[in-house]
This record gives C-alpha cells, structure tokens and sequence, in this order.
C-alpha cells in the first residue's frame, strides 16, 4: 500500500511536470490555431539560455550570490524567449495566415529544427547545469501510517509546486488583465476578435512570448532534474499525449491531462512493466490518451468538434 | 508552342482515359525512363548509387505511400516509421525462417505485415480527426519502437534488436552491386508507383479524396467512411512497408529499431507536404529535396565557410545544416505551400502558353 501511494505521488508529480510543457501547446494552439510543434526546441532553447547565462553572469558582472545570478539568467532568458517569439511571429506566421493545419504544422517543425541549430551554435552543445537551489535528497512522510513512511522526492514536489503557482499566475493573468481578456477573446474567434479591433499579430506574438516563459519555466525545472542537452526536446514527444488527451483547447485539461498521464505511465510501468519486458513508459502514455480519444474523441475538456456540410 | 494538343486525337475511351494523354507528356515519360534505366548507370559513380541515388529511390516509394494516406486520403499520420520498421522486421522474419523464400516474396510478405500493422492502427481513424489523429498515430510509432527492442521473437532473438541480411538475389542474379541494387529499386518503384496513380484515378481514389475534403458529407452520399478510412490506412501501410523492407535490405543491410524513429516519419512528413499534398509526382519531387539536401548541404558548407574565411567545425556544420534545413523548409511553406508539384504545373500551364506570356 505505501509502495502503491509512493508511485502515485511520483506520477502525480510527473505529470505536473509534462502538463508544464503541455501548457505552452494549449496556449499557442488556443490563441493562434497553431500546433506548436517547436515547443520542445523552445523549452531547449530556453533552457540553454538560462544555463549559459546563469554560468556566463557572475563571470561577467562578479555578482556573487546564487540567487541573484539565476534571477538575472532568467530574465535575460526571458527576453531571448521573447526575441525568438517575435521573430517567429514577424518571419514566419504572419506570411502563414490562412494555411491549412498540416502546412502550419510542418512550418513549426521547421522552426524546431532551426531553434535546436541556433541554441547550439549560440550556446554550445554539452550538457550543461541549472542550478536553482532544488533540494535533491528524497524525503519520507506518513512514517506513522505506514512502516517506514513514504518516499517522495523532494525536487519533484517543489516542481509541482512552481508549476502549480505558474498556472495560477497564467489563470490570474488571463481572467483579470485587460490582454489576458484580449487573449481569450481570439482564442474564441479571430474574425470576430479582429471585428472589434483586437490587433491579431500582436496578440500572437503576446501569446508566442507567454509561451516562451512557459516553455522556459518548464526548461528551467526539466533541465535542473536532467541536465540541459539535446535530449531536452524530447521532453515534448512526452508532453504530447497529456495535450491531446486534456483536450487541444483546454488549459484544465492540460493539468488534469498530465496528472492523469502521470499516474498512468508510472503506475503501468511498476504494474505492468514486468510481464512484458519493460519501458512500456512512453508508449502507454499514448494508448491511454488514445484509449479516453475514442470516448471523447476532441479530448477530455476539448472544444467538441463540429462539422458543418 | 511546343506542348499543345492539337492534332492529337482519342478514338477509343482507353486511349482518352489513360494516364498520360498528351503526346509530348509521353514522349518525355519515356525519356525519363530511358534515362533512368540505361543513362544513369553509364554516368554515376558507385558512391552517388549508394548515397545518392538508393536512398531516393527508397524514400520517394515510402513519400508515395505517406502520400495516399495524408495527401488523398486527408489523414495525417506520424507513425510511418513504425511501418516502415513493421514492413522491414517482418520481411527479414520471412526471409530468415523460410528458408529459401526469394527476395521479391519476402519483401512482399513483410508489406502484408505492415497493412495489417496501418489497418490495426488506423482504426483510431475512424473515431478521431485532424491533429488529434497526428498525435494518436504517434502511439504506434512509439509502440514500435518498443515492440521490436522488447520483444525478442520479431528479431530472431537478437539481443539489442539488430539485425541483418546478406547474399541477396532476384531470380538467381546476386544483389550485391550498387548499380544491381539501383535495378531492383528502381524496378520496384516503377511497378509500385503505376499501381499507384492508377488506384487514385479509380473510385477508390475518388473516395479517398471525398473523405479529405468533406467526410460528413462523403458519408451522406453513400461512401462508407470505414472502408475509405481503413484502405487508404492499409494500401499507404503496404507500400511504406515494402519500401521499409528495402531501406532495411537494399540501403542499411544491417540494421537496428533505432533505424525507424520518429525522425524517419518527420521526414517522409516533410516530403510529403514539401512535395506537394495529393499528388503521386510530389512524393518524387520532395523526396529529391529532402534527400539531396543534406548532403549538398554537407559539401557547400565547409567550402563556403572557408570563402568567408574561417574554419567551422564538424559539429558547427552539423548545427549550421540544421538550422538550414529548418530555415529552407519555412521559406518553402511560405513561398509555395502547395509544394513542388505545384510549381510544376504552373510551370507546365506557362508552357503551354509559351512564347506567349498569358
């Protein structure tokens, strides 16, 4: 019983780390109809950026506290996030209006393999630390309830926690400021939105650069757990099942989606792992999503799909 | 002026249905295949067969295949490298367990294996649409991957999944030389891509096309979704897996499941939609650019890096292509989404017209 409460809070907090990463398709996807299939070159890029910049700070400017140096990293990442939003914006979807999905698609697989070449060239291509005072040691809980307590990694929960305060932030960000409602209004209808005169472009870049924060916030936390190397960008192959399962639309549906697809894989890994040879991790993460598909086939909390003849 | 069809005309309905009607158009046609049967030999080298040439051959079978599936038939799917790696496996079991069995047989058979591989994963097709079919078809390039590292019996108990294959003959001529391999390539794609263009032009084609553009209303007039859906899913699957088989047989020789990742199935993605979506040519078209590129991109490079003087290290070329591979593939999508093959029949349109501007 504490070994099955033990995987299940691992995977609850795994999945609070893919829908992370889930979050910056779903907002993208809302906003502009675009499936961002660069999110995981952007959640590299951003990693990288903070990486080198945390290393490159204090040999630079003599600041010396820890802290300080990952605050200012993380800024000066933040506006090279912002910089690759509007250069995406301004190069490439703005002549891209009107296209159908499959060609956007490939357009930000293009931008994927172009990002990873950038981020390499620009900042080097070994593996690099992040070091933002995550505590690494795994701590026990419910010591009462059950001999020996409950494992739980305390890297992890401090990262479900960052993630959670993100959406709430995002939540906040879009309920209550002016742009957050202008953000919502196009991810309903971008004619009508355009109608009232919510300027389109600028709305995307906005939503690009909000989506280069998540993707570096997520790039932040994966790459102080693994390391930052290239291996970071199939981070997004993982996050794709929490996305569709959740629904493509839906904000929740990502939380839910990756806590769901958490649980599932790691659940499927210790339970059923052993009798079919193991490393089923990846793969039933997708036959899940696809198993709720075919129930729901517009994903859990998805826009219901409506084909008009 | 020259590419008119005046003076040319159909007796028969055979003559007015079949697939290249204008004179010229044939005329061309055969030199192409004269070229690429008896020139082309004459004039490569061994190292553009085994680089080059093969490879394209290969690709541009499996581009055909990925074609039918997303181009005619409106599905998008990124799980053909699992097809591929189904049609490869499964021709090598035939080839290894039954001993004897001749080549051509064996690569057919692991086809067979690869549809019923794309008909068991494209019955998600029938429920989900659009990108969220994208990604489910992902589940079976992912399920792949794992089948045949994992599952010891689908690669004669090879322990880390590698496999290979030698002396390989057609009809008692050995397999062995690059320009060998180029026949039994090009032969195959040949029979292959007629096939092909003759089942678009069919009603079957004709189905697949109405489930693309309107599948609600396809269902309304009386086309079964299901069996649309599920052949395009198994004739696409068959043909990227014969062409498995062959980049498995003819290209690697030996190979590993880590051959058919989900990089392959970007790339047949890519020159599908770079090629042009829905057309047979564009599959060829696209399968040139994405092959060619790489390597044209690798012999430029460091010579134009020394023209501007300085020195670029192996991993700064390797970066450098990427990023422009990704770059050219955005400005493609932005000067022509509709592809290559479209570019081709403007250029074809301004043909006829020449010497005339409109």
């Amino acid at each position: 019983m504490a070994f099955f409460l033990e995987t299940l809070l691992g995977g609850l907090m795994a999945g609070m780390l893919y829908s992370l990463v889930a979050l910056g398709f779903v907002l993208i996807f809302k906003a502009s109809g675009v499936f961002n299939f660069a999110q995981g070159a952007m959640v590299l890029f951003g990693a990288l950026s903070m990486a080198r910049f945390s290393e490159w700070i204090p040999q630079l400017t003599g600041v010396d506290s820890l802290f300080m140096a990952n605050v200012l990293a993380f800024v000066m990442a933040a506006v090279v996030m912002f910089v690759v939003a509007w250069a995406v914006e301004y190069l490439v979807l703005r002549h891209l209006v009107n296209q159908e999905g499959a060609t956007l698609l490939m357009a930000t697989l293009g931008i994927a393999y172009f990002l990873e070449g950038l981020g390499q060239t620009l900042f080097g291509s070994s593996i690099y630390k992040i070091d933002i005072g995550m505590p690494k040691d795994p701590v026990f809980i419910l010591e009462g309830m059950f001999q020996g307590g409950v494992l739980v990694n305390k890297e992890d929960f401090y990262a479900a926690l960052i993630a959670a305060a993100l959406v709430c932030l995002l939540t906040l960000f879009f309920q209550k400021t002016v742009t957050g409602r202008a953000l919502r209004a196009v991810a309903d209808d971008h004619q009508a939105a355009q109608s009232i005169g919510i300027p389109l472009n600028r709305i995307w870049m906005i939503v690009w650069c909000v989506a280069g924060v998540v993707a570096l916030v997520a790039g932040m936390i994966w790459g102080s757990k693994l390391g930052v190397q290239f291996s970071l960008t199939t981070v997004a192959l993982r996050a794709l099942p929490v996305v569709i399962l959740g629904g493509l639309t839906s904000v929740p549906g990502a939380i839910i989606g990756g806590l769901i697809i958490g649980v599932g894989e790691k659940l499927s890994e210790v339970y059923l792992g052993g009798f079919v040879g193991g490393g089923i991790e990846i793969w039933f993460a997708y036959v899940l999503a696809l198993g709720f598909l075919l129930i729901r086939p517009q994903g859990l909390f998805g826009e219901k799909i409506i084909d008009r003849v | 002026m020259f590419y008119r069809e005046n003076g040319q005309f159909k007796t028969t309905y055979q003559a007015d249905q079949q697939i290249l009607p204008i004179r010229q158009d044939r005329m061309v046609m055969m030199l192409i295949l004269v070229f690429a049967i008896a020139v082309v030999p004459m004039l490569a080298s061994d190292y553009f067969f085994r680089a080059i040439l093969i490879p394209f051959l290969i690709m541009s079978l499996a581009a055909l295949g990925v074609n039918i599936l997303v181009g005619y038939c409106g599905q998008i799917s990124l799980g053909s490298g699992a097809f591929m790696a189904v049609g490869a496996y499964g021709a090598y079991n035939f080839f290894v367990r039954i001993p004897g069995l001749p080549l051509i047989p064996a690569l057919i058979l692991g086809g067979l294996c690869a549809t019923l591989f794309g008909i068991l994963f494209g019955l998600p097709s029938l429920r989900v649409k659009g990108l969220y079919l994208a990604v489910a078809t992902l589940a079976a390039q992912f399920f792949s991957d794992w089948m045949f590292l994992r599952i010891k019996w689908l690669t004669n108990d090879s322990p880390s999944g590698s496999v290979s294959v030698a002396e390989l003959q057609v009809f008692g001529f050995p397999i062995e030389s690059a320009l060998s391999k180029y026949w039994l390539c090009l032969a195959l794609l040949m029979v292959i891509a007629l096939l092909a263009k003759n089942l678009v032009r069919s009603a079957v084609g004709r189905e697949w096309m109405a489930i693309r553009d309107m599948d609600v209303a396809a269902a309304v007039i009386g086309i079964r979704p299901m069996y649309a859906k599920l052949s395009a899913f198994a004739v696409s699957s068959f043909i990227v897996g014969v062409a498995g088989a062959l980049w498995a047989f003819i290209y690697l020789g030996a190979w590993e499941p880590a051959a058919f990742s989900v990089d392959i199935s970007f790339r047949l993605l890519f020159m599908v939609i770079i090629g042009g979506l829905g057309s047979i040519l564009g599959g060829f078209l696209g399968a040139a650019f994405i092959t060619l590129l790489p390597i044209a991109l690798s012999q430029i490079l460091p010579s134009l890096a020394g023209l501007v003087g300085f020195e670029i290290s192996t991993a700064g070329v390797s970066h450098a292509e990427l990023m422009i591979f990704g770059g050219l593939i955005v400005w493609f999508l932005i000067v022509e989404p509709h592809g290559l093959a479209k570019l081709w029949a403007i250029a074809k349109q301004k043909m006829r017209l020449w010497p005339f501007p409109h």
